[in-house]
């Protein structure tokens, strides 16, 4: 196992290794210590390495990932996987703002809380809340799966496109164009594995289901005084 | 962008290290504020007696005579202890109107930052680590204190534009984000008697609240109604006599970290900032939830 200390090295060095690595790499697993909340810790990579990070984070973290696994033993800071297109990232602990923001793809999870915009723009990422998450969740987004297995914020899935939303316990308001939707034995099963992917042992049947309701997709007449 | 960072001790045998504590977490806010620094700091009190804190662009001139002339104008003692273009002139209590009037004829040219029994504000334009070693900021002690970093968006750079801001006696306000409806709230402070200095958002937002609390509110009530009275991104941190409190607007997206051990509550901009804090490892850390006022005081 490789092991990067980022007080003594720097950041620069530790994301230059880290991006260097191949699909054929044999230095697979890496641990990173002393984060102390740096920012865009283990960024930008595009292997299928194991990377731990040994405390908490700044914002960023493990942005624009491909193909790595990287678990963060602490909490993150705004923007966590932001724009992750493959892979897996753990957050032992909480994620700041905008976690997972304009995914493409992999899985995002998160064992505590996540705060305000979680998802925003999402277009395709899974993304596993163990606890609740804030308001304004899941805004505009486009594609992907948002499990929250506590509760949800003000204004959950404001101008949602066809991202799926799935919350075990309140919502506190939904969004412009969010609607609670039938769950179906298809909902039952993809999260019954999203949960066993992500480490939960939650009950999928406890979940609700929300979508969009497809009224804000195309101009209505009834709407042109309001412009 | 701003740097904010809040210390208040519950472990009282820390307090002669608030100063340490705080400038190390100041200057790791440099990154989000480079322009100017300025930090609130809550030291002992003295039976009966209060503080003003005053500033001057020429020290030498201004600081020269001032306990002497100012003790004549009002009629007390009144000592001064100097430090860089600061100086804390202490005097009676109960002569702190009568001081601030006599200051401003005395000398035009200074400058009031703070008034209070504990409260003492040092700011300057600079980088944060020199503001702080220009102030030995790092040898002073006390209970409490709150500094700020700034990147100046919505006036200039100077000392008047720096935070903290004095919103009433031991009362004092960072800001960290940007008000904006600052023009038409200033205008009306004026209508109704409220002095605002400069053309900073910041300030306004310090002036409403004294306004609120002259007008019979609370700290508490104040910071409720700026929630709906302000309009702009803010996390503002306010330092009072006892303690301080933390309030985001209800958008919240100007960051805020809080952490909480047995011997102290802290907050920064960033996790950064509290990273050298003892015992951080095993402390209980989180966001401060949006439109929620948090206060915490001995």
């Amino acid at each position: 196992m490789q092991s990067y200390d980022v007080a003594e090295n720097g950041l620069r060095g530790l994301n230059a290794a880290l991006q260097a690595q191949s699909a054929e790499t044999n230095q697979t697993h890496w641990e990173v210590q002393n984060p102390k909340g740096s920012h865009a810790i283990a960024v930008g990579l595009d292997a299928p390495i194991e990377v731990t990070v040994k405390g908490s984070t700044g914002y960023y973290c493990a942005g624009m990932n491909q193909r790595a696994t990287i678990k963060v033993e602490g909490s993150v800071g705004p923007g966590v996987a932001e724009n992750m297109m493959s892979g897996t990232v753990v957050v032992e602990g909480d994620a700041s703002q905008y976690a997972g923001a304009t995914g493409h793809g992999g899985l995002l999870v998160i064992k505590g809380n996540a705060s305000s915009r979680c998802g925003i723009s999402m277009k395709g990422i899974d993304i596993v809340v163990h606890g609740n998450i804030g308001h304004m969740s899941a805004f505009m987004a486009q594609a992907g799966n948002l499990v929250v297995c506590g509760d949800a914020g003000d204004a959950l899935g404001d101008s949602l496109y066809e991202a799926r939303l799935f919350v075990r316990g309140s919502v506190k308001s939904l969004g412009a164009d969010c609607i609670e939707k039938e769950m179906r034995p298809e909902h039952v099963e993809l999260l019954k594995d999203l949960l066993a992917r992500a480490g939960s042992d939650a009950n999928p049947e406890e979940f609700k289901r929300y979508g969009s309701a497809r009224q804000l997709y195309n101009f209505d007449v009834d709407n042109a005084a309001a412009y | 962008m701003c740097g904010i960072v809040g210390l208040f001790l519950k472990d009282r045998t820390l307090e002669p290290e608030l100063g340490a504590m705080l400038t190390e977490m100041l200057v790791t806010m440099t990154d989000r504020g480079p322009d100017s620094a300025g930090i609130a700091i809550y030291g002992a009190e003295s039976d009966g007696s209060a503080k003003l804190t005053v500033q001057s662009d020429q020290p030498d001139e201004d600081f020269a005579t001032l306990a002497a002339d100012l003790g004549a104008a009002i009629g007390a003692e009144v000592t001064l202890r100097a430090n860089d273009t600061h100086a804390v002139l202490e005097l009676d209590g109960s002569k702190v109107e009568q001081a601030r009037q006599a200051v401003r004829e005395l000398r035009p040219g200074l400058r009031v930052m703070s008034d209070g029994a504990t409260i003492e504000i040092y700011k300057e334009v600079g980088l944060p680590k020199d503001v702080a070693d220009r102030f030995s900021l790092s040898n002073m002690s006390g209970s409490h204190g709150i500094g700020h970093t700034r990147m100046a968006t919505e006036s200039a750079v100077t000392t008047e534009g720096a935070h903290p801001f004095n919103t009433g006696s031991d009362q004092c306000l960072v800001h960290n984000g940007s008000l904006s409806n600052h023009n038409a709230l200033r205008r009306k402070l004026k209508r109704e008697g409220v002095r605002v200095e400069s053309m900073n958002d910041t300030e306004v937002g310090a002036a409403y609240l004294t306004w609120k609390m002259q007008n019979g509110a609370t700290l508490g009530e104040a910071l409720e109604s700026s929630l709906q009275d302000l309009d702009g991104f803010f996390t503002f941190v306010v330092g009072t006599k006892d303690g301080f409190g933390v309030v985001r607007d209800p958008i919240a997206c100007k960051p805020a970290v809080m952490a909480e051990t047995d011997q102290y509550v802290a907050f920064g901009s960033e996790y950064r900032a509290l990273v050298n804090l003892p015992g951080i490892e095993d402390a209980r850390v989180w966001e401060p939830e949006p439109a929620t006022v948090y206060f915490w005081s001995h």
